[in-house]
């Protein structure tokens, strides 16, 4: 049974790596948000509007 | 350059949170390893059950929350309903992903198989895909509104799966074991086993609050915007309370990331 060892490692690694994609994505999605409303504040900030 | 604003209670529930899930999660990684018995048939593939069965149990409840979160949009059509499912959606959709794909990798050494047409993989396969259906008619309804309801009806059908899932194993005849925890009898395995997939259970259950708290924030923060957007188009003057929604979601925001 030792060679099923690689079947728990992959089981293992395809479960935390999914998850870590999964932060990198709510990230991203955080990063986009931010940059919006520091947009949107540039915008209601500048001269003449 | 943005300033750190101090923490309001939503920032300190998602540190907390995920705080908390890195703690149990490490402690549970660590029992499945070290303190788990090797099973005698299966041998080490068998650990795979402390990954395989909470992602199972994450599945049910992402769907569960998906259920109660559509039938709280039908009935009183709020927007935090519906954020409530659609944020529960997508953490659904990657759980059940992954419950299939350890299920597949345990199965190889197991039955000598990747995959089984048979009833509980079967009927999770359904469950995968009627969570791609529920971003699809999103995506595909044409308006918002129109989305939200046809997916809240999706999500209040396609719960029904759940139980069919779960019971699929005693109606029909499968290769899938039936429940060893959930049995009417008691739990069926050395308590050494059941102690860890506990542990594991809770510090799974954790991690999807964690990320529920924080999808939250985040789909919220799209709403605010896109309704501000919207003002700002219908009236491009902006007022006080356009500057006070910008003020609010960037604090959220900005808190939300720099945690």
């Amino acid at each position: 049974m030792d060679d099923n060892l690689g079947y728990l490692f992959a089981a293992f690694a395809v479960t935390w790596l999914a998850i870590a994609g999964y932060l990198l994505y709510i990230g991203q999605q955080v990063k986009g948000l931010r940059d919006e409303v520091r947009m949107l504040n540039e915008g209601d900030d500048s001269p003449g509007v | 350059m943005m300033q750190r604003k101090p923490a309001n209670r939503s920032d300190m529930l998602v540190t907390g949170l995920g705080v908390l899930a890195v703690v149990v999660l490490t402690l549970g990684i660590f029992m499945a390893f070290v303190y788990a018995p090797t099973d005698r048939d299966q041998g080490d593939a068998q650990r795979i059950f402390y990954v395989h069965v909470p992602m199972a149990w994450l599945a049910y409840l992402a769907m569960g929350v998906v259920f109660i979160g559509s039938v709280g949009y039908m009935w009183k059509r709020s927007a935090r309903m519906d954020r409530l499912a659609r944020s529960s959606a997508e953490l659904g959709f990657l759980f059940t992903t992954l419950v299939l794909i350890t299920g597949s990798i345990w199965g190889r050494p197991i039955w000598n198989a990747w995959w089984q047409w048979e009833a509980r993989l079967t009927t999770t396969l359904i469950l995968w895909f009627i969570f791609i259906g529920y971003f699809m008619v999103r995506a595909y309804a044409g308006d918002a509104e129109r989305g939200a309801r046809y997916a809240a009806v999706l999500g209040i059908i396609g719960a029904i799966d759940v139980p069919i899932i779960h019971q699929s194993v005693k109606w029909w005849r499968t290769l899938h074991p039936e429940p060893i925890v959930l049995d009417t009898a008691g739990p069926n395995l050395p308590d050494s086993m059941l102690v860890t997939l506990l542990v594991c259970l809770a510090g799974f259950t954790l991690l999807y609050a964690f990320l529920m708290v924080l999808k939250m924030q985040i789909e919220w923060a799209r709403d605010v915007l896109a309704e501000r957007e919207l003002t700002a188009l219908l009236a491009p003057e902006g007022n006080q309370a356009e500057r006070r929604t910008v003020a609010t979601v960037s604090h959220k925001v900005s808190g939300a990331a720099e945690d």
